[in-house]
């Protein structure tokens, strides 16, 4: 491989049951699922009532007053992971040059929840049609446009390099990640701080799902909602949440002794042109983004120790990514695990990418494959190893995971071991 | 040697004219497209004029399969990308469909959409809110609509960074058309002209409260005193320089440098990063500064920020060295539409050899630019520069040049 | 006993204002025994619709019923017969 490489050297996640990497872990090993009653507000009006909520308090992040009545919980999440993610990293800011270091927000749906809350407000409930401005918030501008996250981020990190967020659906997490490689290969920036966030649980967002059947109207037993690749699941379980890395250039890292958790060695997406929410089911252009991922890290479908799946827990999903591991990994696809966090922690929208990306790079990290919760009877159309219900410890030198989305952007990442043989 | 990246198509839709030859031509007489908001009541709000596209019936141009579930932002998106493609010649039906991309900038979604939804949500019950909700809104709906529609399959993208996003986009189509994709629709466009729209972007403290349209909007004048909000934008169709010739498309130019940069923290008293992207987008170009005929100006019309501006401008090229314009006095600034928009102006003024005006500003002279007046001026410019800051810190530079 | 009847008008109608019209199909012409999907519709412009037959009719359809009713008049039949129940 010619040219720079890209490592992850500090990382930090918010997830539901799980906040800060041990915690989360934690609940991933252990098969605990995050899923429950929604507390954030009543949901009895509606179809889904369930969700997987973080118990956050930005105080506990050091985020300040002024900067708490700016940002939207989304923002706030994103600011908490940044922190622990540089931390992490080692990196002392005040070494660096500003204009080196870049950030790389993703985020699907922006200050959704600020932005439902303030039109309620302005709106009068709904009365109004001329909303009052009168009534808003003095920051609602930051709510209007999601590149306030990137900003934030900025402030906080002290980056002056490029910033920006990218805003790609459900794959967000992964094409936040993938943009921040790209720049930081081409020279643009040495590091970025990347990831993505997104705190979507709120009436708007859950009457939309509500409206095309996508979440699960399961709600009798909320943590076994989620229930990916099992013949019985009916939808998705909406969650919240975000996940920050520190990207460097490899040898940088290496030079200073960074810890490394991966190199990330391919990305890709491609788009399926077909529906704005619907998949076909022989799942070619996620095969096909999996197949340049692959090739991008000088990686051939055996070398793939684990399969981190979208795993949403819709029908169609399942079944969509499950022929596209067939189609792209041929025979490897039945010899190695796949499985769904999204069983414990829901689906995140935007910000699940960079989590699955946590979850990956910590699979390596500990040599244990995360399981999928609430797997007792698989789709028989789903006939790859899920992992059912318990981790499995098991070498993790590379790990593909995988990303599909409204719009349909499918995208690929494949995380690996610096020091790998190449080819 | 890397691939070059070039434009052969666009498509326009701009206040002051829909349609690549309409804009162009009002641009060059110096016809603004600013004027009191006719698509909802202004008069409760303090700011009441808009760059308004009007006359644009998009079941004119669109299947009615698609109107139920599109905000206004990317029916314009979607008409400008036919646009775009027709123009450029190419048939993407002749393509192979991995090979085609979409890369659009967004700024905040379909506002107006969103707004009506939550209206129905908070007045008459969740129920009632429709199942396009869950993208019509959304920052990726117009690439993934694009996508669709034009069955491109190749890597696409959607970059978010208030106005400084559509430079961003056009520039990751480049590095995508460097990748090895053959095709790719850039640009952007934004269409936030509704009342929650409105209290959002007042609440973004840099809306002019003139009642005039011809001094509400004065970059670089003394009396600057905020900007006048539009909608709109451009679509680009971009391809690597060697397969367009063989076809034989036009070609408009060449995206050949660009960088983005990020502000220090307000209260840091550093310099804005906006000359850093001018140089680094120089050096991408592997050009310098005297190579470069025009810059057309951010112009937020924020006196402190136009200042930060011509300062940036004169560092690189010197007091008056180098004519500035600024077009989007007579469409308002379109958010992530604006720049890609000034790329398609700037495509143009190479072209035709003649720099489009600034309407209305009598020029502070203090700050030292050479800023265009009313009037369109002749030059031959081989390159020209356009510069885009967003809310928050944004900064991009980007240089096109003529085709080789 | 309620003489609320959903009919072909009402379903046309709907579907134009959910979801428009195929400008290749007459959606007024014999459409009875026409699959959605060769009318151009697919589920997510089934469910929009369906859920505006709901709230107009004041009644609850079957998740099934929208993926499952393959033509306008396998939809009509299952609409009037909830109709007749909630009447």
């Amino acid at each position: 491989m010619t040219g720079r490489r890209v490592a992850i050297t500090g990382m930090d996640v918010l997830a539901p049951g799980g906040i800060g990497v041990a915690s989360f872990w934690d609940l991933l090993t252990e098969g605990r699922t995050a899923t429950r009653g929604i507390t954030f507000f009543d949901p009895a009006p509606f179809r889904s009532r369930v969700a997987a909520e973080i118990d956050f308090d930005p105080y506990d992040f050091g985020l300040t007053p002024q900067v708490v009545r700016r940002t939207d919980r989304a923002a706030q999440l994103a600011l908490a992971a940044a922190r622990g993610a540089v931390s992490d990293s080692g990196l002392c800011s005040e070494e660096l040059d500003p204009g080196s270091i870049g950030v790389t927000i993703g985020s699907a749906v922006g200050a959704t929840m600020g932005l439902d809350q303030e039109y309620r407000v302005v709106s009068d409930g709904g009365r109004l049609d001329l909303v009052d401005h009168e009534y808003a918030v003095p920051h609602l501008y930051n709510h209007f446009v999601p590149s306030s996250f990137a900003t934030e981020v900025a402030w906080q990190v002290g980056a002056e390099g490029p910033c920006t967020v990218v805003s790609t659906g459900c794959t967000s997490g992964i094409d936040a990640v993938g943009y921040a490689v790209e720049l930081i290969r081409e020279g643009s920036a040495d590091i970025i701080v990347a990831g993505a966030t997104d705190a979507p649980i709120s009436p708007i967002t859950m009457a939309c799902f509500d409206a095309i059947k996508a979440t699960t109207p399961r709600y009798d037993s909320p943590e076994r909602a989620s229930r990916p690749f099992d013949n019985s699941r009916n939808g998705f379980v909406l969650g919240e949440g975000a996940a920050v890395f520190v990207l460097e250039e490899l040898d940088a890292a290496r030079a200073r002794g960074a810890h490394i958790y991966a190199e990330i060695a391919g990305y890709a997406t491609r788009s399926n042109a077909y529906h704005m929410t619907g998949l076909r089911r022989d799942g070619a252009e996620m095969a096909e983004a999996i197949e340049v991922a692959l090739d991008e890290g000088q990686l051939n479908p055996g070398d793939i120790d684990y399969i981190n799946a979208h795993g949403s827990g819709t029908k169609q999903n399942d079944r969509h990514e499950t022929a596209a591991f067939k189609k792209s990994l041929g025979h490897h696809a039945y010899r190695t695990p796949v499985s769904s966090i999204k069983s414990m922690i829901g689906h995140s929208l935007g910000a699940i990418g960079s989590i699955e990306i946590a979850a990956s790079a910590l699979a390596m990290e500990h040599s244990v494959v995360p399981p999928t919760a609430n797997l007792h009877t698989p789709d028989p159309e789903c006939d790859l190893d899920y992992v059912p219900l318990v981790a499995r410890d098991q070498i993790v030198d590379a790990v593909l995971t995988v990303g599909s989305g409204f719009g349909g952007f499918q995208s690929a990442m494949v995380l690996a071991r610096p020091d790998r043989r190449m080819p | 040697m890397s691939v070059t990246a070039v434009v052969t198509g666009m498509g326009v839709a701009s206040p002051n004219g829909l349609g690549t030859k309409e804009f162009w031509s009002a641009t060059l007489n110096g016809k603004s497209g600013l004027g009191r908001i006719q698509s909802f009541n202004p008069a409760p709000y303090p700011a009441r004029l808009a760059g308004e596209i009007l006359g644009f019936e998009a079941r004119d141009h669109l299947p009615s399969r698609l109107i139920p579930q599109t905000d206004r932002m990317t029916r314009l998106a979607l008409v400008a990308t036919e646009w775009a493609l027709a123009d450029s010649g190419v048939n993407t039906a002749d393509m192979i469909e991995s090979d085609m991309g979409v890369t659009t900038a967004s700024s905040s979604g379909g506002f107006e959409f969103g707004q009506n939804e939550l209206r129905k949500l908070w007045s008459l019950g969740s129920e009632h809110v429709s199942a396009y909700q869950s993208f019509a809104w959304f920052y990726a709906v117009n690439s993934g609509q694009i996508s669709i529609r034009h069955r491109m399959k190749g890597p696409s993208s959607v970059i978010v960074s208030d106005q400084a996003g559509g430079l961003d986009a056009i520039a990751q189509a480049r590095r995508q058309i460097r990748k090895g994709v053959r095709l790719v629709v850039s640009g952007a466009v934004d269409a936030s002209i509704c009342p929650w729209g409105w209290v959002a972007q007042l609440a973004g403290g840099r809306l002019s409260t003139s009642e005039d349209p011809s001094t509400a909007y004065l970059p670089f004048d003394h009396r600057a005193s905020g900007h006048v909000p539009g909608e709109g934008g451009a679509i680009l169709v971009m391809e690597p320089a060697e397969t367009a010739r063989e076809r034989g498309a036009t070609i408009y130019g060449e995206i050949a440098g660009y960088a983005s940069t990020f502000d220090p923290q307000p209260g840091s008293n550093r310099e804005p990063g906006l000359r850093r992207a001018m140089l680094s987008a120089l050096a991408n170009a592997g050009m310098r500064a005297e190579d470069v005929g025009v810059v057309f100006a951010d112009a937020s019309a924020i006196p402190e920020l136009d200042r930060s501006e011509a300062e940036a401008i004169n560092a690189v090229f010197g007091r008056g060295g180098v004519p500035v314009t600024a077009p989007k006095t007579m469409t308002g600034r379109l958010y992530s539409g604006a720049a890609p928009l000034d790329i398609a102006a700037a495509l143009l003024c190479l072209r035709d050899g003649v720099i489009p005006p600034t309407v209305n500003v009598a020029p502070d002279t203090d700050l030292g630019l050479d800023l265009l007046g009313p009037e369109a001026r002749a030059a031959s410019p081989r390159s020209a520069m356009v510069l885009a800051r967003g809310h928050g810190g944004f900064n991009s530079a980007m240089v096109v040049r003529v085709p080789e | 006993m309620s003489n609320k009847e959903f009919t072909l008008t009402d379903l046309r109608r709907i579907l134009r204002e959910a979801a428009g019209e195929d400008e290749s199909v007459d959606l007024d012409g014999d459409i009875l025994d026409v699959e959605f999907e060769e009318l151009g519709y697919e589920s997510l412009a089934l469910l929009e619709a369906g859920s505006r037959i709901e709230r107009e009719f004041n009644i609850r359809l079957d998740d099934e019923t929208l993926t499952e009713s393959m033509t306008p008049g396998s939809l009509i039949k299952v609409i009037n017969a909830q109709l007749a129940i909630t009447s």
